[in-house]
């Protein structure tokens, strides 16, 4: 008997996944393809498929192992699993999510701290520029992350090498780009 | 004034329970033209069936009600009892009280007013009911079976062990499919060509069977029991009559290099070629594509050689009309190429193979007699990969069903490796092992316990070549996604099993259903498993859904009990509940105007053109007539006529308008 | 041929030969650049991962600007920009009512009819003319790398082959150079983690450049900022994770092109790349 047209159940993770993404965690069948290919996959605490096992069965606490985990950081939203994947699933569009969830809980791993540190003064960079200013990003980014003397040795080589602007470039609808920032990442 | 008699069944407590049928058969007296009404326990038992026997004599009843059960259950009962009692049994009718009332319904008053506005009903489409005869079509008592595979072979002999004459057509030179690529066969480890080849004598030699190889079904028209099928006989280029298959033309064409069909590609042939040593029949064929004479005009090595002048270089293909009875499709599937993989290189490397490419490599008559040896450099393979469901399952790839055969045979695979190289070592990446057939699990495990297969749960991501192995990267579910990566010297894809090329052209052609995969449709999944929605049309062996032998030759001795049921009646008998269109007396001879929407719109090809003529022979009108022997009865032309000229015998517009004003 | 450029943040700064070297290469072709005024950031690699609407309205404020100016096509030689624009276009284009917020946050209407081409794209159509202009083949031997996002995931970028992809292989053909055969074309090289887990990239890019050694590459080939700096600017991690020394340059296409057209190297940016364009006399090399 068919059940009709259907409806996430937005009371649990997987819900919330499908509303949010599309993806149906049930369409996952455990191939291990994604894990087979992933350039990270031995890297991680978690392998893709590991992260759909765990989140297909809807407990709160295997839910709670994946926001946890180390390996939804090391995601590299390469695609190589999604264009592989024998069930069409989007892979890296729920990594996206549970990220954001695990922020949202405050679970995150701490190691993911460097990595959001990263996309962090990305983003403050292109909020206050409209474009990335790199240098300003990687000075950013050690302020965070108070990894102060990692690469240091490569930007005087860099800028001989012209590829490093001093001086951010400035968009000239900055206001615009505020407002852009502010009715996104506001809602979060 | 009508005299119909309304019996009212219990069925036990299945209606009983919830209708009042005292009190419905009570009612029911009332109705204008019912002369008897009478409830029973079980009307359909013998002493119910009686009971209606004797008051049809006793009120002189000319119709009945029988309010029971649905009529697909028990309206052949009724109407055979109350042809007994000498009334005509189209004039028998069943309300259905069960699962349109008492099944569906609370016990009630408004329950029991319904089960008496049913029967109600039917009294009044019996007033309007005529007496109908079966319609008796004749039969030819001859079969076609298309396609000479395992399913093809086995319904063709089964027939004609029957005493009934059968025309086995297939496409390629010989009979023998892919069974006849094969190297052993599942769970037994038997020689495919030693069960297969006598079959396929004994169907060249059964006198009541007729070979057509290298031929196509081009046409068919007609209905069961009386098509017309036309075949083209491809020109084989040579006179098969005087041709002795001395095989001199084969060793003396010097075209060798043709790649080889029957060899999967592993192997060579010439240009005048049979496809194999045990070929039915042995008779070569010359590839005009390939042929240097054809091509350049100039060779005729094989003409020069032949002792019996048999080569025919100008040699036509053949139509030929055959009138048949009943046609049986068993024109098998094909595997996908290992082009389909771009994760796996696009079929660009040699030694990745297809399941079928193994069997050859396995088969003693095949390009390696039958030695392990891999394609690209002719080394025996010291690791060989095997993976299972390789494009099936896989919606991705157009596939999303599984291809059934694919375990067994990757696990026969294995172990065919294992027991050619005994220092070998073989992994099968699998998703799921499905061996649900008598001996199938034992012989999988047999393959992990006894022959060392590793198997690994998992896909496989991506195959690349470096330093001349094959690297398999794959994963280990049951290790938690742990990447495992195979230096292999070989991989096998068990690719899937998919309808053969142009058969949905071939459907189209038979006017045959098929799904969304171009298998043949069957007409019920489960009741009705080898008939197809065509009337004498029946389907066999994998062109209705992936098959393993044992599965196919079972539904080839079934289909080719249909057919011999068929055949064991000189006429057709056929429910007269078919369509006709209104005929009467000049000037206007038939409300038809002749604008031929029902011909369109019939799924059936029934509807015919008619030409009423004068007695000079002039043409009055064209008007539409329909075939009984095609008509099915949908009623889809009723609805399309614009003036109303057809109407369907049982269920005439007059009956059902009748029906629906009582109400 | 007129057609909309979008740059990108790279091609500003880290990558500033791939902006040089395109804007070389097409103008000797005759190609007309119209660069998108007051362009912003699409987001890149990091959007996606903390704010989805982000990762729409960043994209979306460069397509509606390109409208605006009246762009019909608008190149994006960053496979990272190309990739996230298309993206961004096709969500919104399934989820139209998702419109109306995106044109409140980026403050002007947003159509979506910009076609969004990647260089390998424009190149491709341009081929005839390269190959008749060619003056100076580049006759090395190439590993060509596509890396992910030129051609996944392929329902989004709908360009070449996923797996093995060959239009840039042609390209190379086109202008005298012999494509190696090699695996790992579009193996990822380590993306965004150039900074953050600078081991990843070693390892990940660490692989691509030892296979491309072995196959007999003279070159890496690329068309992505990204895959570039990994290659090229993470070319002293590499070399320390292997423990061997690789001094096998990485180009970005357009400037295998530049070359081949016989354009001023130093007009191409070939002088700004760590790890220095030198051949050795090869004997693919001699052998032209």
């Amino acid at each position: 008997m068919s059940s009709g047209s259907h409806h996430p159940n937005l009371e649990t993770l997987a819900g919330r996944i499908e509303a949010g993404t599309g993806v149906k965690l049930a369409h996952c069948y455990q191939c291990g393809k994604c894990a087979a290919g992933c350039p990270v996959g031995d890297e991680m605490d978690l392998p893709p498929c590991q992260v759909f096992r765990l989140l297909q069965l809807g407990f709160p606490d295997l839910d709670e192992k994946v926001l946890r985990s180390e390996g939804i950081w090391l995601c590299l939203a390469c695609e190589t699993c999604s264009s592989r994947c024998p069930q069409e699933v989007e892979i890296p569009k729920v990594m996206d999510f549970i990220r954001g969830e695990a922020l949202k809980r405050g679970i995150a791993h701490p190691k993911s701290k460097d990595i959001l540190s990263f996309h962090r003064a990305f983003l403050d960079s292109i909020e206050y520029t409209g474009r990335l200013y790199e240098v300003g990003l990687v000075a950013d980014y050690k302020l965070r992350s108070r990894h102060m003397l990692k690469d240091v040795m490569l930007a005087p080589k860099m800028y001989i090498k012209g590829k490093l602007g001093l001086f951010p470039h400035l968009i000239k609808n900055r206001s615009g780009m505020k407002t852009l920032f502010k009715r996104t990442m506001g809602k979060g | 004034m009508s005299r119909i008699g309304v019996f009212t069944c219990h069925c036990g407590e299945n209606i009983g329970a919830t209708v009042d049928c005292a009190k419905v058969a009570e009612m029911c007296k009332h109705v204008p033209g019912v002369a008897h009404s009478v409830d029973y326990k079980y009307m359909c038992s013998d002493p119910g069936q009686r009971m209606m026997q004797e008051a049809i004599k006793e009120h002189n009843l000319d119709g009945v009600v029988v309010a029971a059960c649905s009529p697909r259950m028990h309206e052949p009962t009724f109407r055979r009892a109350v042809s007994n009692a000498g009334v005509n049994p189209y004039m028998c009718e069943m309300a259905n009280l069960r699962e349109h009332c008492s099944w569906v319904h609370e016990k009630n008053d408004a329950t029991t007013q319904k089960a008496a506005d049913l029967i109600r009903v039917l009294v009044e489409k019996i007033k309007h009911n005529t007496p109908l005869y079966p319609i008796k079509v004749p039969v030819t008592k001859t079969a076609m079976v298309v396609g000479g595979g395992v399913a093809g072979i086995q319904v063709a002999l089964d027939i004609a062990n029957g005493g009934h004459k059968v025309i086995l057509v297939e496409k390629s030179p010989s009979i023998g499919g892919h069974m006849s690529q094969l190297s052993e066969t599942f769970p037994t480890l038997d020689c495919s060509q030693c069960i297969l080849t006598p079959r396929m004598v004994e169907a060249a030699q059964h006198p009541n069977i007729t070979l057509m190889t290298y031929s196509e079904v081009e046409k068919v028209d007609g209905f069961i029991g009386n098509f017309k099928v036309t075949v083209r006989k491809k020109a084989r280029k040579l006179d098969e009559k005087l041709c002795t298959g001395c095989g001199l033309c084969i060793q003396k064409c010097p075209n060798k290099k043709i790649s080889d069909e029957f060899n999967e590609g592993l192997g060579t042939r010439t240009a005048i070629y049979v496809p194999f040593p045990q070929a039915v029949p042995n008779r070569p064929v010359i590839d005009t594509l390939n042929c240097t004479f054809y091509k350049t005009g100039k060779c005729k090595v094989c003409e020069k050689v032949c002792p019996t002048n048999a080569i025919r270089f100008e040699q036509e293909d053949e139509l030929v009309t055959i009138d048949i009875g009943a046609i049986v499709l068993a024109t098998g599937f094909k595997l996908m190429k290992t082009e389909a993989f771009p994760e796996y290189g696009y079929g660009k490397h040699k030694d990745i193979i297809d399941g079928m490419q193994f069997e050859r490599l396995a088969s003693a008559s095949g390009p390696t007699a039958g030695v392990m040896k891999r394609p690209s450099d002719g080394k025996e393979p010291e690791t060989v990969v095997f993976i299972a469901c390789s494009g099936s399952r896989d919606r991705s790839k157009g596939v999303p069903y599984c291809s059934k055969v694919c375990c067994m045979y990757t696990a026969k695979h294995a172990m065919l490796y294992k027991h050619k190289v005994h220092s070998g070592k073989a992994y099968v990446f699998y998703m799921d092992i499905r061996a649900a057939g008598k001996d199938y699990d034992e012989f999988v495990r047999r393959a992990i316990e006894e022959d060392d297969v590793k198997y690994i749960r998992g896909r496989v991501s991506k195959i690349y070549e470096e330093d001349g192995k094959l690297i398999v990267k794959g994963a280990d579910t049951l290790m938690g996604g742990e990447p495992v990566e195979i230096k292999a010297d070989m991989v096998v894809l068990a690719t899937a099993v998919q309808s053969n090329d142009r058969s949905e052209e071939l459907a189209q052609t038979l006017h045959v259903s098929y799904d969304t995969y171009g298998f043949f449709a069957e007409a019920h999944p489960k009741l009705r498993p080898v008939e197809t929605n065509t009337g004498g049309i029946f389907l066999a062996g994998a062109c209705q859904a992936p098959r393993d032998i044992p599965e196919s030759v079972a539904q080839a001795s079934a289909a080719a009990s249909k057919v011999l049921g068929l055949f064991s009646q000189d006429q057709l008998t056929r429910e007269p509940i078919v369509a006709v269109v209104n005929r009467q007396a000049g000037p206007t001879y038939s409300y038809c105007v002749g604008c031929f929407l029902c011909q369109t719109a019939c799924p059936y090809q029934a509807i015919e053109q008619e030409q009423i003529l004068a007695r000079n022979g002039e043409v009055i009108k064209t008007i539409a007539r329909i075939n009984p022997g095609l008509c099915q009865g949908c009623g889809t032309c009723v609805a399309t006529c614009r003036t109303k000229a057809i109407d369907l015998q049982g269920f005439s517009n007059e009956q059902l308008y009748a029906e629906i004003m009582t109400l | 041929m007129r057609i909309g450029y979008y740059p990108g943040c790279s091609l500003l700064g880290s990558s500033r030969e791939f902006d040089e070297s395109t804007r070389a290469v097409l103008t000797a072709l005759g190609v007309e650049l119209t660069e998108v005024s007051d362009w912003n950031c699409c987001g890149a690699s990091s959007a996606h991962v903390l704010n989805h609407e982000l990762s729409l309205a960043l994209p979306a404020r460069i397509l509606a600007l390109a409208e605006q100016a009246g762009i019909t096509e608008i190149l994006a030689p960053c496979a990272a920009c190309s990739n996230r624009l298309l993206s961004a276009q096709q969500e919104l284009a399934a989820h139209p009512e998702k419109i109306a917020e995106i044109e409140a946050a980026i403050g002007m209407p947003y159509k979506g009819t910009a076609k969004i081409v990647n260089i390998l794209e424009v190149l491709g159509r341009l081929k005839d003319q390269i190959a008749a202009k060619t003056t100076k083949p580049f006759a090395k031997k190439v590993a060509n790398y596509y890396g992910c996002l030129l051609v996944r995931p392929p329902r989004v970028v709908n360009f070449d082959r996923p797996e093995d992809p060959q239009s840039m292989d042609l390209m190379v053909k086109a202008v005298g150079a012999t494509p190696v055969e090699w695996p790992f074309k579009t193996e990822c090289c380590g993306a965004a983690f150039s900074v953050t887990r600078t081991d990843i990239v070693a390892k990940l890019s660490g692989k691509l450049v030892k296979d491309a050694v072995k196959r007999g590459a003279d070159v890496i080939v690329v068309a992505c900022p990204m895959c570039h700096s990994n290659l090229d600017l993470r070319r002293s991690e590499i070399n320390e994770y292997l423990g061997e020394q690789h001094g096998i340059p990485a180009m970005f296409i357009t400037q295998v092109i530049g070359l081949a057209l016989g354009l001023d190297p130093v007009a191409l940016g070939i002088q700004r790349h760590m790890v220095p364009v030198e051949f050795k006399e090869t004997a693919a090399a001699s052998a032209q």
